[in-house]
């Protein structure tokens, strides 16, 4: 993102907040900062604190859906995503873009939502786990692919890794097993459960080849 | 890591279970599909409404005491509700243990929140505010001074004569003597441990300048054999050093909690590696009575040992939660669990080991100090010496330990727990021996390895315990097999232009399993099958693999059977903590028994009705009905009729051996079918182990230093197979937790500020999909254990050690037995070690 982008996509202040004053609070403790008005309520008493942030009403596009959100200036996608659209599929493991596992589809793109401002998708469309099944219920191919081979374990991880897969495959619809891992390389398994989950991932994309056939 | 064309999707299909419909067999889990579509809730996705967030203040010293703590400002802030101290805190309740003894409770121990932190990053104080924001900027207002106490990071300072003690009152644990017995009362029961002071000598810190682990006076030891003798005897005598690293479990859900109290009864949101004993704890750590505790937690984002019983860090919303009169949710960031969630302890070991021409190993005299943190002794150090005697079955041996108090992040038991140590620091001395003395690494393995009741430990009472059963040596040989290991071994050339190829192999194990637990089903009048799991859901799925076992006894097809888990109010029976691989063999023990308790009442039931004797009668598919054919009656109608009958039938009474737990619970659902409740009261001759051999092997580049594993193998040992596609998950997911411990995780020190400096994943990195193959293979021997009716022994624990250490000794195959000292082995130890032509990192000193 160049600094030009960067000046695009942020309101201009409206209650003394510089753009420097705004990137050291997103800088600094993220728990502070991408945490800061969960209930709606809470609204207008962050806006008599300190910070002085003026929240602003937002439509984004998620999972198809038109939603309206009273989002901070600062405020992460991932937790808009989580605490004011109400989608908690997708998880903060690290908050930091370290274990992928807050990872969505921006235009088909895979982001780690705990480090895209949610300012920044008002014009794009989103798609979370949530947004993966068809609305009768039927599962996504790779989300197939997890049940038939009982992928993944503790399944934190889970979300953030379906995502990338899902974006990886439509761009490499029939990869080798290595060629998937370098496409899965950026989500991080606790339980460590690698091999399980590139073989559901692998029938996943068996199961996307077929559909695609049918 | 190699390039892979292979493109088929299951590279570990093998066909296990044979004989049985449901034991051994693939299967859909039911928590599945939510986590699929991200519907499952873990912990922090839940959301109550006027919910308060907290956020703690954490100690930014090592060790120090609050002088002066003034909150007025932070209280001031609109919209901050509650601020919480150490003060507040309910005096932590005594234990009292399932036969009525009274564990008194430790003043010394952990508590939720502390005015004198024992570490950088304890929890002071807590604030509970409408948002997140305004609870961290009433932090901010705090007003506190610390007075700076003296701390050691590193266990081997506080043993210097005049070194630091981490704590006020000294640096271990001693255990005070039992006030001597008065006639006609009950024995007293042993105080609690408390705190003393352990320094050794200048002298006999002698070897510490030459990177050799000082071995000064242990509180602990214990021995068997003539371990003199045995070096007399021996033709080769190895000493050697090796020091395992302290690495954070880093479950990637944090330990974050959401607690509300109605009716006097508090709720906790969390993840825990226990439902049933989970509630327990809290009740102890609140000091209130269990009924009053409610615990949800249907899907936990891994444990590893970090959540045996969740955290004591829970009460804290729950305190704050009841001042407030408000839902409290503490999010717990990546940092803070570093600090509050939990690590496996560094054990420093010095091992001399004597073996016989033919490898076997005669005289072993093994000696282990463990970076304990600053709370409770974790049994890390004891259960290394143990295991490594049961791994190598040394003919002679003798161990000294010490577990170290310092003022690091508290410690508790990580997969593996004291096994992968010790294994890791045996291993490359067994490898050393085999090239000293020209043996085979596989050879000189099977010839020391366990087999059948195989005994370990010093003797109890004259004798000493033995395992169930070991079929290691079958699992190495066809291990061997299956990696092909002979022909790895003679490939030649080894090197290839700056890319050297290594092979190596480990022995493994750990505790297998535990008895005793209960279960708890009832067959519903529409003739389906629920089962009651207090088993935690840590993503294993041995909370609903177990019953599986039930179901099969029962001859229900699995799509008629219900598992209900994960909420401590739904009836649930006393079961075991998922951890130290109990759970597989406990809770399938008491599935079967409870399966069989069904089958009699079914049986009998069948009798009162139709005529004839109970014996009279089989139970399958879905029926009960007269050997030979006749008359009979499906399951549904049975369970009408134990509706009728009541009494043992109906669950309205039950056997009194019940723990009092699953009697509530059962006594909650009597009524609603033919309900079945019974202890597991199966014999056990023996103590139940697991076992694996790990098969790696590495190409490393000598002129960067780094290497890539290439291909790996566990051969598991782990008695009948339950869920294949579990248990290889936890077969290779276990390897690659001790693979960790291999290639890069480890805690590092600043020594001066007793700073942590590796708090994020990045700094500690835990494996990626890209640091190991793409097709790491896994087999299991399907042998039941001949001391289990079902023959199914736990997994979590036994693949870790062996993961580590066979990738350390694939290294040593590639690169010789001048490199390392201590793990993990990064490309620096490589490249400045290869050059030196020995070992440059300090062991003793390397993460400090």
């Amino acid at each position: 993102m160049t600094e030009n982008d960067d000046a695009k996509m942020i309101e201009p202040p409206q209650s003394g907040l510089t753009r420097r004053d705004l990137i050291k609070g997103v800088i600094l403790g993220g728990v502070a900062i991408s945490s800061s008005s969960y209930l709606f309520r809470a609204s207008t008493l962050a806006a008599q604190t300190s910070r002085g942030t003026g929240d602003r009403l937002l439509t984004i596009n998620v999972n198809g859906q038109q939603r309206r959100a009273d989002v901070m200036k600062q405020e992460t996608l991932a937790w808009t995503l989580r605490h004011k659209l109400g989608l908690t599929g997708t998880k903060l493991g690290c908050d930091r873009a370290e274990c992928g596992s807050c990872t969505v589809l921006i235009d088909g793109v895979p982001h780690y939502s705990c480090s895209v401002l949610t300012h920044t998708v008002r014009d794009k469309k989103v798609l979370t786990i949530e947004g993966l099944a068809s609305p009768d219920g039927a599962l996504h191919p790779v989300q197939q692919g997890v049940i038939d081979e009982q992928g993944f374990q503790c399944a934190f991880c889970m979300p953030g890794f379906i995502m990338a897969a899902v974006a990886f495959l439509k761009a490499n619809p029939d990869p080798t097993r290595m060629e998937l891992a370098q496409g899965l390389s950026g989500n991080l398994c606790r339980c460590q459960d690698y091999d399980k989950i590139l073989t559901a991932m692998m029938r996943g994309a068996e199961n996307m080849r077929s559909a695609s056939r049918a | 890591m190699p390039e892979n064309d292979a493109k088929s999707v299951t590279p570990n299909a093998r066909v296990y279970g044979a004989g049985h419909k449901l034991i051994g067999k693939n299967y859909v889990t039911a928590d599945l599909y939510a986590k699929v579509t991200g519907q499952a809730k873990y912990a922090e996705d839940f959301h109550a409404e006027g919910m308060l967030f907290c956020k703690l203040l954490l100690s930014p010293l090592p060790h120090a005491r609050v002088k002066h703590l003034d909150v007025r400002q932070a209280l001031a802030m609109p919209g901050v509700k509650v601020i919480l101290t150490a003060d507040e805190l309910p005096p932590p309740g005594d234990t009292l243990t399932d036969n009525g003894t009274v564990i008194r409770a430790n003043p010394k121990s952990e508590r939720a929140l502390n005015m004198e932190p024992l570490y950088q990053g304890e929890p002071i104080l807590a604030v509970a505010a409408v948002d997140e924001l305004t609870a961290a900027e009433a932090i901010e207002k705090i007003r506190i001074e610390f007075e700076p106490l003296p701390f050691a990071v590193d266990p081997l300072e506080t043993l210097r004569p005049g070194g630091p003690n981490p704590r006020t009152d000294g640096n271990i644990w001693v255990q005070p003597p039992t006030p001597p017995a008065v006639a006609g009362a009950p024995p007293p029961a042993p105080p609690p441990p408390t705190i003393g002071a352990l320094k050794w000598t200048e002298a006999e810190f002698a070897d510490a300048k030459s990177g050799r682990l000082p071995m000064g006076k242990t509180p602990d030891e214990w021995s068997y054999g003539d371990i003199d003798a045995g070096f007399k005897n021996a033709v080769l005598v190895l000493d050697e050093t090796f020091v395992t690293p302290d690495t954070s479990h880093q479950p990637l859900e944090t330990r974050s909690a959401l607690s509300y109290w109605q009716n006097g009864k508090v709720y906790v949101h969390t993840g825990t590696q226990s439902t049933a004993q989970t509630v327990p704890a809290i009740a102890r750590w609140l000091n209130i009575d269990v009924s009053k505790v409610v615990l949800i937690s249907e899907y936990t984002g891994g444990g590893f040992g970090s959540k045996v019983t969740a955290g004591v860090s829970l009460i804290i919303p729950a305190l704050l939660s009841k001042r407030a009169n408000a839902p409290v949710m503490m999010r717990i960031s990546r940092e803070e669990e570093t600090f509050i969630g939990r690590a496996r302890p560094s054990l420093l070991g010095r091992m001399k080991v004597g073996f016989s021409k033919d490898g076997r190993i005669i005289a072993l005299d093994m000696f282990v100090i463990s970076n304990n943190g600053p709370y409770d002794a974790n049994g890390d150090v004891p259960t290394s010496g143990r295991i490594v005697s049961l791994l190598y079955q040394p003919e002679a041996m003798h161990w000294r330990g010490v577990t170290v108090l310092t003022n690091t992040p508290p410690r508790s038991a990580q997969s593996s727990p004291g096994g992968l140590q010790g294994i890791v620091i045996m291993e490359p001395i067994v490898a050393k021996a085999a090239r000293k003395l020209g043996l085979d690494q596989v050879a000189i393995r099977r010839i020391n390895c366990p087999e059948g009741k195989a005994p370990f430990g010093p003797a109890v009472q004259g004798k000493r315990p033995y395992a169930t059963s070991a079929f290691l040596k079958e699992a190495l040989d066809r291990g061997a097999e299956q990696f092909k290991w002979s022909e790895r071994v003679a490939r030649t050339p080894k090197r290839v232009g700056t890319k050297v190829r290594g092979v190596g192999v480990s022995l493994s194990c750990y505790v297998g399993g535990t008895v005793g637990f209960d279960g708890l089903l009832v067959i519903k009048p529409d003739g389906r099958v629920n089962f009651q799991s207090g088993i935690g859901n840590l993503g294993t799925e041995s909370v609903i693999d177990v019953h599986r076992a039930g179901a099969e006894v029962l001859g229900v097809p699995w799509e008629k059977c219900d598992v209900t888990w994960g909420d401590s109010s739904k009836n649930l029976p006393f079961t075991c903590v998922s951890g130290g691989s109990q759970t597989t063999h406990a809770m399938t023990r008491a599935a079967y028994a409870t399966a069989m308790d069904a089958r009699k009442k079914l049986q009998e039931i069948a009798a009162k009705k139709l005529g004839g004797q109970p014996d009279d009668y089989i139970v399958a598919n879905e029926r009960v009905s007269r050997k030979g054919g006749g008359a009979g009656m499906a399951l549904a109608q049975a369970a009408n009729y134990a509706i009728q009958l009541g009494g043992i039938y109906d669950g309205h009474e039950v056997s009194a051996d019940l723990n009092g737990r699953t009697k509530a619970s059962a006594a909650a659902l009597a009524g609603q079918g033919l309900l079945a409740a019974a202890k597991d009261n199966y014999p056990r001759d023996g103590a139940t182990f697991s076992y694996i051999a790990s098969f790696a092997e590495v190409e490393v580049d000598v002129e960067t230093g780094k290497y890539n594993i290439v291909d790996f193998l566990a051969y598991a040992d782990v008695g009948s197979v339950i869920h294949p596609r579990s248990l290889g998950g936890q077969v290779l997911g276990r390897s690659v937790l001790g693979i960790g411990h291999a290639i890069g995780q480890k805690w590092v020190y600043d020594p001066h500020y007793g700073a942590m400096l590796s708090t994020r994943f990045y700094q500690s990195k835990p494996p990626t999909i890209l640091d190991v193959p793409v097709d790491m293979q896994w087999a299991a021997l399907d042998i039941p254990d001949p001391e289990t009716p079902v023959g199914a022994r736990g997994v979590g624990e036994p693949p870790v050690g062996g993961g580590c250490a066979s990738i350390l000794n694939a290294l040593s195959d590639a690169l010789g037995d001048e490199i390392f000292r201590r793990a993990p082995v990064n490309a620096d130890t490589i490249l400045t070690s290869l050059e030196a032509g020995h070992p440059m990192q300090h062991p003793l000193m390397a993460h400090i």
